[in-house]
């Protein structure tokens, strides 16, 4: 027993005991499942495994500060009407945007944050991090640091496109699907029905095999495959609003297909097609990421993600974690943008469970 | 009786309609090549010969429509024609590691599918407190997390930092089940940990949507203890869904299992595909990606049958 294992139980036991005594149910619950957790950890891990939950629970708690305070930085930034969605924003929503606010600001000031180039050979192979490179050097001697924030720019931009263009045609075709009806809708239905009946990494692999990788390439087969996604919400979606008295009230001006698509039905069938979006673009990131895991997406010398956790894998065999860097970096975003879908749809949809 | 036999037949019928759609698309993607296959595989500097004679291999010079039967005719009876790369028949080199692969997904889902619904039910037991929050936020965690990022950090953690379990997953046919279960232990790991947070999620919300519904109020309010609510009266009403996300899991798991092969370099099905994607083995791709196809879409039907046969209301549709 050291004074570290005896505050740690001392510490937890009166916080919840504290919890208990003002009556919160939640913390309570949270603390004293977290003691008894412990005490199985420190009998089985000694103390070590004490320190790992110490630090965890340091995380949690340092990014649910983040958290909170970048929701209350929003809330005072943004315009009424949105800073009054952003109060009720559960902290997760929080977190959320304050990934995607990072990883932004990463993408696009890459050059000016990274101190080396993504391509620049500065160091020997797997050189271990010292005051020059803060994570070491990859398998031909670059800065992994460096090419972390460089994959933010061309990962991350890559899968931005893909996922817009998936959407630009999937959307565009679904609403006008709805608008129209008839043979169209009904063959459009049957062509999305068989392109979503091949699992996507298949397909891609098969395009892929075809016409080969390239970045061009790589959109357009990733954005082909994902498109029927969103027909298939648009169209059900906007099938919904085209039944509207409004829309009839617009026919019989003689408003064309093209401004009730634009003018009636978007405005009013956006809120799920951007949850959507945000879903999309996690399927389309993570087919990204695996597809460069593959050695088949974005080509070297530049720096992405998944490449790079496949050229640095022989690391862990060390017990090295610097290749799970770049894969944690595709898993945080995904995360991230998946709680901030979470929020927008419960709002989109009023969805109350009971 | 004689109704539902019609359903599901239709169902099947369709199912086979749409692969033999795809059988076409797989086929004519590359018939979509620039040039023809006889060049893609020799390159620019291949001499008229050399073309001449791999077309003649290959019997590209008759129409495609011909070979496309041809191709689907010896496919049915299991022969892919011979790879590009090294002219063995395909067919031989696909048996025995789809067997593994159908071997790692299986073992997979013996895991995850008791757990997944056990962990489901009980997290729409305890819905909105603490516990439900944080099996939201773990489950998510593992949904969003790339296959290869949990399959390197239970390498990291269970085999290079303890030595529990072998991080590299070869095995073979003369390794007996024991065996094999222990080296595929982390890649099956692995797929159960995304397979269980996705079947999870969906067992959840399945239950939670049937108790807002008139017959659970009922027993609330004849003072039915909640457990029993759900295992009585709730999960019998929840088959049909449940049956619906095990299937379509599984369908993941076959088609999910490509990244994890190529992590734990297990000698399945996937890892073959991806090799003859880099080596522009065209019939090999072919076939695994029929193969692929085939699979999930049997898997999705037998999600639609299951859930026809489980639920009386779709037996007898108005």
């Amino acid at each position: 027993m050291n004074y570290f294992i005896i505050g740690f139980y001392a510490l937890l036991i009166g916080v919840s005991s504290l919890a208990a005594f003002y009556q919160k149910r939640t913390a309570f619950l949270l603390l004293f499942s977290l003691t008894l957790v412990s005490f199985i950890m420190g009998i089985v891990g000694g103390e070590a495994m004490l320190w790992s939950v110490t630090i965890l629970a340091g995380l949690i708690a340092f990014s649910a500060g983040v958290s909170f305070s970048f929701r209350e930085f929003l809330v005072i930034l943004l315009p009424a009407d949105l800073a009054k969605a952003m109060r009720t924003a559960p902290l997760t929503a929080g977190f959320g945007l304050f990934v995607i606010f990072t990883y932004a600001i990463a993408g696009i000031f890459a050059p000016i944050i990274a101190p080396y180039g993504e391509a620049d050979v500065i160091s020997s192979a797997f050189a271990p991090a010292d005051e020059n490179m803060l994570l070491g050097a990859d398998q031909l001697g670059r800065d992994m640091f460096s090419r972390i924030i460089y994959g933010a720019r061309n990962t991350v931009g890559l899968a931005l496109l893909a996922t817009i263009l998936a959407f630009a045609m999937g959307a565009t075709a679904g609403l006008y699907a709805a608008t129209v009806g008839g043979k169209l809708d009904q063959l459009l239905g049957r062509v999305v029905d068989v392109i979503m009946s091949i699992p996507s990494l298949i397909f891609s692999l098969l395009l892929l095999s075809i016409f080969g990788t390239n970045t061009v390439t790589l959109i357009i087969v990733i954005a082909i495959i994902y498109a029927p996604r969103v027909f298939r919400l648009a169209r059900s979606v906007g099938g919904n609003v085209v039944v509207m008295d409004y829309i009839e009230a617009a026919k019989l001006r003689g408003e064309g297909n093209w401004y009730l698509i634009r003018k009636e039905i978007l405005p009013n069938s956006s809120a799920p097609l951007i949850a959507e979006f945000g879903l999309e673009f996690c399927f389309v990131f993570l087919l990204v990421a695996g597809l460069s895991f593959l050695g088949l997406g974005i080509q070297p010398p530049t720096a992405d993600w998944g490449s790079m956790v496949r050229e640095n894998a022989t690391l862990i065999s060390f017990g090295e974690i610097t290749p799970l860097i770049p894969a944690a970096a595709i898993a945080l975003l995904t995360v991230a943008v998946n709680f901030v879908v979470d929020w927008m749809l419960f709002m989109s949809s009023g969805l109350k469970e009971q | 009786m004689g109704d539902i036999l019609s359903i599901v037949s239709k169902r099947l019928g369709l199912g086979v309609v749409t692969l033999l759609v795809i059988s076409i698309i797989i086929f004519g993607a590359v018939e979509l090549l620039p040039g023809d296959i006889a060049q893609a595989v020799l390159g620019q500097g291949a001499t008229e010969e050399n073309l001449a004679a791999m077309r003649e291999q290959l019997g590209l010079d008759r129409a495609a429509p011909i070979r496309y039967f041809e191709w689907l005719g010896n496919a049915v009876t299991g022969d892919f024609g011979r790879s590009l790369v090294s002219q063995q028949p395909v067919s031989e080199a696909i048996s025995t590691r789809f067997a593994n692969t159908l071997f790692l997904a299986l073992y997979a889902a013996f895991i995850a599918v008791p757990v997944a619904i056990f962990l489901g039910v009980l997290v729409a037991l305890y819905r909105n407190t603490v516990f439900d929050r944080v099996a939201n936020v773990v489950t998510l965690t593992s949904i969003s997390s790339p296959e290869f990022f949990l399959g390197y950090i239970l390498i990291l953690f269970l085999s290079v930092q303890t030595g529990y379990f072998p991080a590299i997953a070869k095995i073979d046919d003369g390794m007996s089940l024991i065996d094999k279960l222990d080296r595929t232990f982390l890649p099956a790991l692995t797929m159960v940990l995304v397979v269980v947070a996705h079947m999870m999620r969906m067992t959840r919300a399945s239950i939670i949507n049937l108790l807002a519904s008139p017959y659970v109020e009922m027993a609330r309010l004849k003072g039915v203890p909640a457990w029993k609510v759900i295992v009585k009266h709730t999960l019998p009403n929840a088959w049909a869904p449940v049956i619906n996300v095990v299937a379509l899991n599984l369908a993941y798991l076959i088609t999910g299992v490509v990244l994890v092969e190529v992590v734990f370099v297990y000698p399945g099905i996937g890892q073959l595909l991806v090799d003859a994607v880099t080596k522009r083995d065209f019939p090999v791709v072919q076939a695994c990606c029929l193969i692929f196809a085939a699979t999930f879409i049997l898997l999705n039907l037998a999600a639609d049958v299951g859930s026809i046969l489980t639920n009386p209301r779709l037996r007898h549709p108005k």
